[in-house]
């Protein structure tokens, strides 16, 4: 906002928006404070965006930890739980103050978060620095599990690269030999559009052009028109959320929706359908989940969830799942007895997750090895067509752990 | 880029401005005629592009949802600058920038108790529903020319407001010397809230009608206000004229600007802002 204040004075300005930041972060505390001290149970400190346009993915992360805990009888590894919230805010410049609110002040011995990707690299540096185990149950960020790679990050959602390699094979099969790939300009986007090409090129396909839209910009008038001007095979796009909406929106509006075809990763249609009417209907994604997957475990998981919550789970409830999965084999092998780090990281690298999204293991940089699938949007859904990719590893690049 | 891309980039830029000088068409009223810097601007356009959407759904018809929208957001207004905004006229600029923070926080709030927090569409009307095809595999939504059209009018209307009626005439005496124009026994306190009023129905108009295009979502008017503030400021503080010129400014630099230099796309906006002002301090149309 400083760019706009010509016309009245910089400083006051700061100050006044400065001083309500302060006033509301004093607020947050307090309550916090008041469940320290009670005995030996699990401390399990959640960091998560509460407020803000990620809320709904914090609270699916959350729900699905605690289904998994529930289902342990409200115990992992034989130790009750004892959960420290910080509300995150999704906001990457407050991510190394509240991690440290949970690993000096309240002293989890487990941290579970979280979903923006600038916040999980401050909570990286942080996690290596002090040892504490994290379990990262969204974040996709590549460097995560490649260069800041340690014994004790773990992350049970899947890697940026992970999400877009495989549509490459996917394009190919289906006779495209050229597209152009479109995105936000910032770090997830670049990194899925990295996974994509590397992915298609290995086919021989040639990715023709990189459009990019300042984040979080939605007016996609100008490089639909550029789209229509090279007439790609097929276009490849990585947007999210309510700028996901609206692309798909003004990708059907401009015409072009029939006459190049529409590819990207599952965040494109995941969350949006129900808004956007039948603008995607048709659209091919590929992710590690979907609807209409055939696995038991998945049914029992969606009634399960369904129940405790009132809700229909998504990806994000099935990663937050996973984290208490993957940490209650780590807490079972050494009944519980969390000081024995490495005891419980010897247990969570061999572990077998049971996942509604089908079985996985954890790779050597420890991110999910697991089946990307193919999904296509029928109605409200995104219906699973097919295996994309069978036990796709993130090769980890930079990982010297 | 061939000729007729290039004419449908034109066409794309020009359609961006407009949309941009709608939105910013109240800021330029609230910020540059009263003085005060109104950072709810965006959240007016928040409650008006939910205003259309419940009301759409209620009623069936957008055209509907407008008419009953705009009364309620010219009340809504009126009610506001009564209320709170009347006390800071005479203050620094400080304290209109706390409270219209603090604005912001509470219609977030009341947005979430009374809609929630999901997205929502809102269904383009079925007579504007069309495409015109431009090349063969391209063609233009019907309804983003109509807003086109809708801007074009309304920034002739407001032109000729504050131009050429004695209620304009009114307002910008007001603008420069509010004490003067009172003693001569205008009603000063009166024409502000109606002045208030308008602007934030102008927000309220442009999220309501910009709502089958942009969709209905949690803090939306945080992403048009930084842009809005660099319309007025570009266009010089309190001149229609000047956000006019600078909304088509901003619209072509940023289309043209993605398409030519994709890399830079993000801050070309804001160095066409910096350009304008070491060139002319006060604006294109701005008195210094």
């Amino acid at each position: 906002m400083e760019k706009t204040n010509h016309g009245f004075d910089r400083r006051e300005f700061l100050k006044g928006t400065s001083a309500i930041a302060g006033a509301s972060a004093v607020g947050t505390l307090a309550p916090l404070g008041l469940a320290r001290a009670q005995g030996a149970k699990l401390r399990v400190g959640l960091m998560l965006p509460y407020t803000g346009t990620y809320t709904p993915l914090g609270v699916a992360i959350t729900n699905g930890f605690k289904l998994a805990v529930e289902e342990r009888g409200g115990k992992l590894g034989g130790r009750e739980i004892e959960y420290f919230v910080v509300d995150d805010e999704s906001n990457p410049g407050k991510a190394p103050e509240n991690t440290n609110k949970l690993i000096q002040r309240d002293k989890v011995d487990v941290l579970i978060g979280t979903v923006h990707s600038g916040v999980a690299m401050g909570m990286a540096k942080i996690a290596r620095e002090s040892g504490v185990l994290w379990l990262n149950t969204n974040a996709g960020a590549d460097d995560v599990t490649g260069p800041l790679c340690a014994p004790n990050i773990f992350r049970t959602s899947f890697s940026n690269w992970q999400t877009t390699y495989p549509l490459g094979k996917v394009l190919k099969a289906k006779g495209y030999n050229n597209a152009v790939f479109i995105t936000w300009k910032y770090a997830a986007g670049e990194e899925m559009l990295r996974g994509f090409r590397e992915g298609f090129e290995k086919e021989g396909g040639k990715l023709t052009k990189e459009l990019y839209l300042p984040f979080p910009q939605v007016e996609f008038q100008a490089l639909l028109t550029e789209i229509a001007s090279i007439k790609p095979d097929a276009v490849v796009s990585f947007f999210a959320g309510v700028g996901a909406g609206k692309f798909l929106k003004d990708y059907a509006a401009s015409g072009l929706k029939g006459k190049i075809p529409l590819y990207g990763n599952g965040f494109l249609t995941d969350g949006v359908l129900e808004a956007i009417g039948d603008a995607a209907e048709g659209v091919e994604t590929t992710l590690h989940y979907g609807d209409n997957l055939n696995v038991p475990k998945d049914k029992a998981f969606r009634l399960a969830y369904a129940k405790a919550w009132k809700l229909q789970p998504d990806v994000y409830a099935v990663q937050g799942y996973d984290a208490g999965q993957l940490l209650a084999a780590g807490l079972d092998a050494v009944k519980g007895d969390i000081s024995n780090k490495a005891g419980v990281i010897k247990a969570m690298e061999s572990a077998k997750i049971d996942s509604p999204r089908g079985a996985w293991t954890l790779s050597k940089a420890h991110n999910p090895v697991q089946d990307i699938y193919l999904r296509k949007v029928v109605g409200n859904q995104n219906v699973v067509q097919s295996v994309a990719w069978k036990a796709l590893a993130d090769p980890a690049r930079g990982c010297k752990a | 880029m061939d000729f007729a891309f290039f004419l449908i980039q034109l066409l794309n830029g020009l359609q961006y401005g407009l949309l941009l000088f709608l939105v910013a068409s109240g800021l330029t009223l609230i910020f540059g005629i009263m003085g005060i810097i109104n950072l709810a601007h965006g959240s007016f356009y928040m409650l008006g592009a939910y205003l259309a959407w419940s009301l759409a759904s209620l009623t069936g018809s957008l055209a509907a949802a407008i008419a009953l929208g705009i009364p309620l957001t010219v009340l809504f207004g009126m009610a506001l600058e009564w209320l709170l905004v009347r006390r800071l006229y005479d203050r620094d600029h400080l304290f209109q920038v706390l409270l219209t923070y603090g604005l912001i926080l509470v219609f977030e709030e009341i947005r979430s108790i009374l809609w929630g927090d999901d997205m929502h569409g809102v269904p383009v009307p079925a007579l504007l529903n069309a495409s015109i095809p431009l090349t063969d595999n391209l063609s233009y939504p019907v309804y983003r020319l109509f807003i086109s059209g809708v801007c074009l009018l309304l920034a002739y209307g407001l032109y000729l407001l504050i131009k050429k009626t004695r209620l304009g005439m009114m307002i910008r005496a007001g603008a420069s010397n509010r004490d003067m124009v009172q003693s001569l026994g205008i009603n000063i306190k009166f024409i502000y809230t109606l002045v208030f009023a308008v602007g934030v129905a102008l927000a309220g108009f442009a999220g309501m009608i910009n709502a089958p295009l942009s969709s209905v979502f949690p803090n939306m008017g945080g992403h048009v206000l930084i842009i809005c503030f660099v319309v007025v400021v570009i266009g010089g503080i309190g001149s229609v004229k000047g956000a006019m010129a600078a909304s088509l400014m901003i619209g072509l630099a940023d289309t043209f600007g993605q398409v030519l230099v994709p890399e830079m796309a993000g801050m070309i906006v804001y160095l066409l802002m910096a350009v304008v002002l070491i060139w002319r301090p006060a604006g294109l149309f701005g008195r210094a």
